[in-house]
Parts: C-alpha cells; structure tokens; sequence
C-alpha cells in the first residue's frame, strides 16, 4: 500500500487543458481547399479517395468531411498543389435542435438541463475499435473529461448523451434502437467518426452494413476523424454544451 | 506449413466431411464457412449460425460469387439459439450486447449454479460488416484502406499481413530500410497494446491506480505514434510494395527518449502488482486454460504462451527483418490471468529491446517498390504477429490487380472458444479480468 502512495505522489498531476498539447508536424486532420487553387478538373483526387469523400462542383473539389479518412493520397496525388493537409482536428459539427441558433425553448432547456453535467453511455455498433479506444482515452489522466463535469455511465437509463461510433450493422440495428429507446429525454447523440457520419462509404455498400447513424435515430453533434483524437472528441463536447 | 483442401465435385452434394471431430479447433471456422457459402461440414457437432445472425433471411449465402452486395436483404426474424444448462437451481445471466464500459458489443449467457459459472456461450459478430465481401473487385491498392480499417488497435498486423500476401504473389522483395520501417511500427503497436492491457488488466478489479498508470503510460506512447505517422493507431504507413514516411534522427531520437522514461516507470508500476497479495489474490489460479486445451484450440498469441505453447510467428516462419533481430520468446506455464499478464510484462522489454535494435540497425535505401501485375485467380498467405497473436491473411486476387477474395484471420478468432473454457468454474465477477487478460479484440473476429 505505502508503495502505491510513493507511486501516486511521485507521479503528480499529469493532466493537462485539452487544448494545450498542439498536433505533432506529421499529423494527419483536415483536408482543406487552397484559396486560389489552378483545379484543371482532372479527377484523380475523385477517383483516388478511398472513401469517394471528393466530389468536383463548380471547377474545384469539395471534400465531404464527414466520410474523410484524413489519408492524405488526394493530397499526394494532385498535381496542381488545390489541396493541403492541416492538423486542424476541430470538426465536429451540430445538427438536430442544437444546430438551432434562434434561441428555441428546446436548444434552451437541453443546454439548461445538460449543460453543466453530462452522463454519457457508449453504444458501438459496427465501428474498428479505434474510435472506441479513444473514447477510453479521454477518459485518462492526460485528458481527465470528468474536470469538465463530464462522465460514462454503465446504462443507458442514467445517460443524457449517446456516443454512437460505427457504420449502423445489420447485427447492431436493434441494439442501437433498444438502446435509443432506453435513454430518458432530454437526450443527445452524438455520432463519433466517419463510419458513424457517413455510413457505408468507408467500406463501401454491403450487406451487413445499413447506413450512417442519423438514419436510424436523429443525431445532434457529428464528429468526424478515423479515428478521431481523443480532443476531437472534447471539442464536440464542448461545443454542443455552448461552453466553447 | 500444411493447407488442408476440400474439393467439390461439380455437380454433387454443397457439403465436405466436417475435420472437427479430430480438430476441435476448426469448429468456428467450419461454421462459418457454412454461413458464408453454404456449404455443409457432415459431422460438425454444433452447426449453430456464427457470423450471420437471426436477422438475415435463410438461404443467403454472401460470400458465394452470385450474391450480388446490392441487392437489398429483407430483415428476418428467425432464431439464435444459445447453448445453456438447465437444471434444478441453474439460472442464466444475459449480458450485453451493449456493456457496462467503453468496450465492444458481444452478448453472453452465463448458466450459473450459485456464484459460480458451469457454462459460458458467447454471441459475436455485433460488428460485422463484411468487409471480405465489400472489397471484392476492387483494387488491391485501394482495398488496402478498408483492410487497414478492420481493428483500430491491430491496424499494423491487418496492414501487414495483407501487405505481405500481395507481394508474396507478386514476388516482390522490399527494400531493407522498408522492412525496417514496417518491424518498427509492428513493434510500435505490439508495445502501445501491451502497456495499455496491462493497465486494463486491473479494471477488471477496480485497482484504480494501475489502470490510470497504464492509461498514462500508453498515452505517451500514443503521442509518438502520432509524431512518427502523423496517426496515433499507426494508420498510413505500411502500404502495398513498402511503406509511406521515412523517419529522420529527430524521431528517432523522440522514441528512443520515450522509451528511457516509459521503462523506468513501467517497471514501478509492475512493482505495484508483484508485491501485491490483494492483486495476486485475484489474478493467480483464474481463468484457467490447460496447455491440451490451448493446443486443440490452436490458441496463438499472449493466451498461448501463457499456457506453455512456445509459439511466435515472428521467429517461427520469419517475415520482413525478423531473422536478423534477437529476441526470446516469453512462455509460462499456469495458463491463469497471471501467466498472461507476466508473458505481456515480459513482451514490454523484449520489444523495447526489439525497438532499440531496429532503430540502431535501420538500412538505408528506398522506401517502395511498385507492385507489378499479379497473375490473376492466384491465391497465397501474408501473416504477422500482432500484439494478440498470429494473425494471416489469405488472398486470392483478380483481374487487372483487383481483390478476388479475401480471408483475414485475427489472432482473437481462434482465441475466442478458449474463453469460454476459461470461466467456467469461476464466479461472475472474474469473468471481466478473464476477459480482459486475453483482451480480444471484437472488430478483428467480426470484420
């Protein structure tokens, strides 16, 4: 026992704000646009996108952000220099009645009642682990979500948000439905990583896999990456609590 | 190595006489392949659906060629049943699919007989999401993005394997410093995986101290992950003919550095168990697995060295630059929790050896080498050994370079059925740190 107290002590306080640790030269985030891009409209970005995130419209390519794996090959492999590869992870975007800015009673009272302390029950239903474990990592010492009043909770009952990762499996479906049906209103969910925000693009139409989250049950913050970083993930938290 | 072949005739019965009677371990593997193609192992003992649940319509088959990915499947309703003991006094507990933590969905039956379990039978597949069939035509080097995305935490070993099969069949050899480079985020991974189980391990008995220490420890790694891939689970390195980033003294120099910090304070967290009564209490004498039983399982990885089978396939059938690094194989012979915590305590030096000696022998040269056009409808292996065990890859590819089938097998497959040997005879509460001593990964054995 007195060695876990020496090893406690001596190992301090690791935690740290969520935005301080900035993203290592190589990491790999948000795919953007260049300004002035020379588009010649030749489609090998389009075609080299192992997730079909970039569509052509207008001269110049569009990603999906929701579907992007953040590989980069578009951006090797554009010989005109239209893209760049930043370490930009702040993705997540709102949808439902959070997305609503006019000041509605319901994006009030889910704010009102949520906002200062929020339970969150894991449902995953089809997704590679990845973002699963990182997930788990939020919760460690280095990022400690609980200091924000946040935490998980073991069921669905005592839980105020989803966090859905995975394409919708066929084998998950009721799960996810059960799951949905067995949270108390008011209630949030959040959809973490591409599979979870685009469906069937990461690995393409197949028999097993239905479709994206919001086609089963509505969802309210996206959060896109593959997998997303754990401050990914404290990002879109933070921004659905207005506490940005 | 021995391949074992079943020949159809033409126009004869959909079925092959079944090889699970004198291997058991084929039992999954025999299920599945009934799942998938329909075609029936004769004398198979538990013909049970494995991968495809109550919900897919009898008589689809979707890996037979005429199954058509875009044809829409109707839901059906039909039965799943679970095996279960009954009797005077047995009860049964239903856990999962959805769990208590932030883990993946398996649902389990527990037939207990007071706090003890008498039987264990598992549901898995939640995460299915036929991969092997959704990459079908497509091509090899594009495929290569979903394969990768099978596990988050076998990234490496699925990349890897895959990667070898096809230049395998391509007959391509890779640049030194390329082997180098993939042993090195092989290792990267074996070594994130096994501080982080280690730390998990003690989840499943509320040692909090151990579990933040571990979570720590494998956040610092994560970080050089990251730093050296740009990605923390390794994602983007290894590719098809090589791999995508070099790696300059600066990084070398950051893991080196985080490797002197990560020894001496993993050593001090093991400490905190060695001497530990109330830890070893629960980790000593649970979740026993025979050495006979490992064997007839084909158990690989952690769970099989910790039951006294001396097998890794890094040094068994060598790939990349394993046969010009030393490392010993760590074996112990309990077949507890304990024995597979100490066999992964002792992989965390050995690796760290491994990193340290790859990093000192890293070749120069190039990094890549274009895969040339495979002949098509040729099939062979790719294997690794991944944090978990073995796990290979079997490829059949194409016309013009593209996927004609493929067959990943995880080191958590063949893992899987030991488990449910592992509990029975333990209470309840153990099951969590029988789990988590294994730690199987769920999307490896779903895809």
């Amino acid at each position: 026992m007195l060695k876990v107290w020496k090893k406690v002590i001596a190992t301090g306080n690791v935690t740290k704000p969520w935005e301080k640790s900035v993203p290592p030269e190589r990491s790999r985030g948000e795919v953007v646009v260049e300004q002035n891009a020379a588009c010649k409209g030749c489609n090998i970005c389009v075609n080299v996108c192992p997730t079909k995130a970039i569509k052509l419209y207008d001269g110049s390519p569009m990603i999906n952000q929701k579907a992007c794996v953040f590989c980069g090959l578009c951006v090797e492999s554009c010989q005109d220099g239209c893209l760049k590869q930043t370490s930009n992870y702040k993705l997540a975007t709102l949808g439902g009645s959070l997305a609503d800015n006019t000041g509605s009673e319901l994006n009030n009272k889910i704010r009102r009642v949520l906002g200062r302390s929020l339970h969150i029950r894991h449902v995953d239903i089809g997704s590679c682990n990845g973002c699963d474990f990182e997930m788990n990592h939020v919760c460690n010492p280095v990022y400690d979500i609980q200091q924000y009043g946040i935490d998980f909770v073991a069921s669905p009952r005592h839980a105020d948000l989803l966090m859905v990762t995975g394409p919708v499996t066929r084998n998950s479906t009721q799960a996810l439905l059960m799951t949905y049906e067995a949270t108390p209103t008011p209630k949030l969910v959040m959809a973490l990583g591409a599979c979870a925000c685009s469906g069937d693009q990461i690995f393409g139409e197949s028999y097993a896999i239905r479709g994206a989250v919001d086609a089963f049950v509505p969802v309210d913050i996206y959060v896109p990456g593959c997998p997303l970083r754990p401050q990914a993930i404290i990002h879109g938290l933070m921004l659905a609590l207005d506490r940005m | 190595m021995q391949v074992i072949k079943a020949v159809l005739k033409e126009k004869g019965k959909l079925e092959f006489p079944s090889i699970t009677p004198k291997i058991s371990g084929a039992a999954w593997y025999e299920r599945e392949i009934y799942d998938m193609y329909g075609l029936k192992p004769v004398g198979h003992p538990d013909l049970r659906s494995l991968a495809l649940h109550e919900n897919l319509p009898q008589g689809i088959f979707p890996l037979r060629k005429d199954f058509n990915n875009k044809t829409p499947v109707p839901t059906a309703k039909k039965e799943f049943p679970m095996a279960g003991v009954e009797g005077e006094g047995v009860f049964q507990v239903p856990v999962g699919p959805i769990h208590a933590g932030i883990i993946e969905p398996g649902h389990f039956i527990f037939s207990q007989a007071g706090e003890d379990i008498i039987r264990l039978d598992a549901k898995l597949f939640f995460l299915h999401r036929g991969i092997e069939k959704a990459i079908e035509g497509a091509p090899i080097e594009r495929a290569f993005y979903q394969v990768e995305r099978i596990s988050g935490i076998c990234t490496v070993a699925h990349s890897l394997s895959y990667c070898q099969a096809i230049e395998n069949l391509a007959g391509v050899t890779l640049p030194p410093r390329a082997q180098y480079l993939r042993a090195l985020v092989g290792e990267m991974e074996r070594l994130y995986n096994h501080v982080g189980d280690i730390g998990n391990l003690c989840a499943g008995m509320g040692f909090a101290v151990g579990i933040m220490a571990g979570a720590r420890l494998k956040e610092d790694i994560m970080r050089v992950n990251e730093s050296l891939t740009g990605h923390r689970f390794l994602r983007g390195m290894v590719v098809p003919g090589g791999v995508r980033l070099d790696i300059n003294d600066q990084l070398s120099a950051e893991i080196r550095s985080m490797l002197d910090k990560l020894i001496p304070d993993f050593n001090e967290m093991i400490e905190l168990f060695r001497g530990n009564d109330a830890f070893l209490n629960r980790v000593e004498t649970t979740g026993i697995v025979p050495r006979q039983v490992a064997l007839d399982l084909g158990v690989v990885g952690v769970g099989a060295r910790a039951s006294g089978v001396d097998v890794d396939i890094r040094r068994d059938f060598p790939y990349g630059c394993y046969s010009a690094l030393k490392f010993d194989v760590p074996v112990y012979t309990s077949g507890d929790c304990a024995a597979r915590l100490w066999v992964r305590v002792d992989e965390v030096a050995q690796t760290v050896n491994l990193i340290r000696q790859i990093l000192a022998k890293m070749p120069q040269g190039p990094l890549k080498v274009a895969i040339p056009a495979i002949k098509p409808y040729s099939s062979g292996f790719g294997w690794c050994e991944s944090p978990q065990g073995n796990n290979i890859h079997w490829l059949m590819v194409g016309e013009n370079n593209t996927v004609y089938r493929l067959y990943a097998r995880a080191a958590a497959y063949p893992n899987w059925p030991a488990l449910t040997v592992a509990a029975p005879g333990n209470i309840i509460p153990d099951f969590p740190l029988i789990n988590k001593s294994y730690e199987l990964s769920y999307a490896c054995v779903d895809r």
